[in-house]
């Protein structure tokens, strides 16, 4: 009996050291990118060329953060990164408010004044969330380039207010089935209109859901590539766009530690996002899996 | 003073349906007559500029007699069939030994899933980097003695599309992990416990009731992975811009150098269509399905 109970024990052991190695192991390889991005970023051109690429830099610099950030050239332009950030902020922060806005007050309409056919209006929405964009960029260039918008950045936040309301919509209208309609109810007895109860009631209360959206629709529009590079051109370009033409220039020495200090500032953003607020990131990826 | 009022009650009672027409309008343009409108293209002789006669078929019959759409379509197969399998079999490992009651569960998700949060333009530029031969992992292993080794996939036609499955099963991992995750922590431990004391190994337990189990789990993650598969396009053009050559060319990049480089824009709307009746055949089922259960649900 003892000896059964001390090789169960053993055999415990080496399986909590398997549980463990294995998920040490995982974290090291989603790591490594990480790692190498940052210290590559922070190494000279002659120490990368001379075969340093895991190990840390011998000699910390930030001039290639220096350069990407304010120097690298961009077509023809040296002016770094820094324009192309300004744009992804001046696209993000409006796109961002009014997508959300739009679906907060969308969820409240589909789940507390319901009417004839808005489930129907809710599936026509819900088809929105898993359109690939390809289907529809080319009218899109022609409605933007009617409405003299093409190439801006005003341009850029209509089209990912439209194509984020479906998102938003599903986000809303999944929080506020779970408020009961005794609640509201209850307002309207006591003689509050439509927008009283959503400013008073529903948006108080939708906090969470609120955050979620708005991260979700964050990391969405800031990492968004292919509107940006379809609708804008030069100077307009969003971050991503910058980025991906700083790695693409094939001329002289390839400055690796000027790609990836390029690569880390545009991605310092949704990262700060996640770490500040990861668990309501998480909650915005399962949101397209999770019913409400 | 009647009047008013009931004009204003009309208005209050209308008021709903109001609000919501603007994003019914946004959505009913930006999305069913924008797919429309493509498909309009689709059947015309558009190449730089859209034109609006009608030619049956015939760039639908272009696009099929394209060796690089049939290489795009090729891959987008092998693709998907092999992020989807690894990314699944790793996620679920991951979810399994998290839920093992581990320490620093907190921290090791939060690991696993920050790539979720970087665009595919940073995660493309960074494993280049990574998968470059002369500077990057197969110098650290040659460095290290083995002199032999040989990892020079991203430079090899035949080899490449691997290095954009290692991309993205790097960033996705993640997200697979995080709903079966879910669903393991909504099953009951009481049936565990059951099956323990009747004797069944671990192992057997997972294979044979947990895993059944997270039915609903797999059918979200199996939809949502091809979904990205299906218009992964930014990951290709960062990693190995479609090459080398047109080794990687996957549909999406195909529509885009179509029309936005080859001037041949009714192929590219065809493709594009090709690229949307793929999707909605997997979407459409799943979210009548979701909604079906959920109207039963409650």
């Amino acid at each position: 009996m003892a000896t059964d109970l001390r090789s169960a024990r053993r055999a415990q052991n080496w399986g909590r050291l398997f549980i463990y190695g294995s998920l040490a192991a995982m974290a090291a390889f989603y790591l490594m990118p990480l790692w190498v991005m940052i210290v590559t970023s922070l190494k000279s051109l002659d120490e990368i060329y001379s075969g340093s690429f895991i190990g840390l830099p011998k000699a910390v610099t930030f001039d290639a953060w220096a350069k990407a950030w304010g120097t690298a050239c961009i077509g023809t332009k040296c002016e770094g990164l820094k324009p192309y950030f300004v744009n992804s902020l001046v696209m993000v922060i409006p796109a961002v408010i009014l997508s959300s806005g739009i679906g907060a007050i969308n969820g409240y309409v589909l789940t507390k004044w319901r009417f004839k056919g808005s489930n129907i209006v809710f599936g026509m929405l819900l088809f929105g969330c898993f359109l690939p964009f390809q289907a529809v960029i080319l009218p899109m260039a022609q409605v933007l380039g009617r409405l003299g918008l093409s190439g801006t950045i005003p341009g850029l936040v209509l089209v990912h207010t439209v194509y984020g309301i479906a998102f938003t919509t599903l986000f809303f209208r999944n929080y506020f089935i779970t408020i009961p309609d005794e609640l509201t109810k209850a307002a309207q007895i006591d003689g509050a209109g439509f927008f009283r109860i959503f400013f008073s009631i529903m948006l108080p209360a939708a906090l969470p859901i609120i955050v979620v959206s708005c991260i979700w629709q964050f990391t969405q529009i800031w990492n968004d590539f292919l509107f940006g590079v379809s609708f804008t051109a030069g100077d307009s370009t969003p971050v991503t766009v910058a980025l991906n033409n700083i790695v693409n220039v094939t001329m002289g020495r390839k400055q690796y530690n000027v790609d990836m200090a390029s690569a880390m500032i545009a991605a310092i953003p949704t990262l700060v996002v996640y770490v500040v607020a990861g668990r309501y990131f998480v909650r915005g990826l399962t949101a397209g899996a999770v019913k409400g | 003073m009647q009047k008013p009022i009931s004009l204003k009650d009309r208005l209050a009672a209308w008021l709903p349906q109001l609000v919501l027409t603007p994003s019914i309008l946004a959505v009913f343009v930006g999305v069913y007559l924008f797919i429309a409108w493509t498909a309009v293209i689709s059947f015309s002789s558009s190449k730089m500029l859209p034109r609006y006669d009608f030619v049956g078929l015939e760039q639908y019959i272009r696009l099929w007699s394209t060796p690089r759409w049939i290489t795009a379509v090729e891959n987008l197969f092998l693709f998907t069939v092999l992020f989807l399998a690894i990314t699944i079999a790793v996620g679920l490992f991951m979810a399994i030994l998290l839920d093992q009651k581990v320490r620093a569960e907190g921290v090791l998700r939060a690991v696993y899933l920050y790539p979720m949060a970087l665009s595919f333009i940073v995660t493309g530029t960074a494993w280049k980097w990574i998968l470059n031969p002369s500077l990057g992992i197969q110098k650290v292993v040659n460095d290290l003695g083995w002199h032999s080794f040989v990892f020079d996939w991203i430079t090899r036609p035949e080899f490449a599309i691997y290095c954009v499955v290692i991309a993205a099963v790097w960033q996705s991992t993640g997200f697979a992990m995080a709903i079966f995750l879910a669903g393991l922590r909504g099953i009951d431990n009481s049936i565990i416990k059951a099956a323990q004391i009747e004797g069944a190994s671990l192992t057997r337990i997972y294979l044979s009731i947990i895993v059944p189990m997270l039915r609903p789990a797999f059918l979200s993650v199996i939809v949502l992975l091809s979904y990205i598969s299906i218009k992964s396009f930014d990951l290709v053009l960062a990693l190995t811009n479609a090459g080398p050559g047109s080794a990687t060319e996957m549909p999406s990049t195909f529509m885009f150098s179509a029309t936005f480089r080859r001037n041949q824009m009714g192929v590219g709307a065809a493709s594009a269509m090709m690229m949307l009746m793929t999707v909605a055949a997997i979407i459409i089922p799943y979210l009548y399905s979701e909604l079906k259960e959920d109207r039963n649900g409650h």
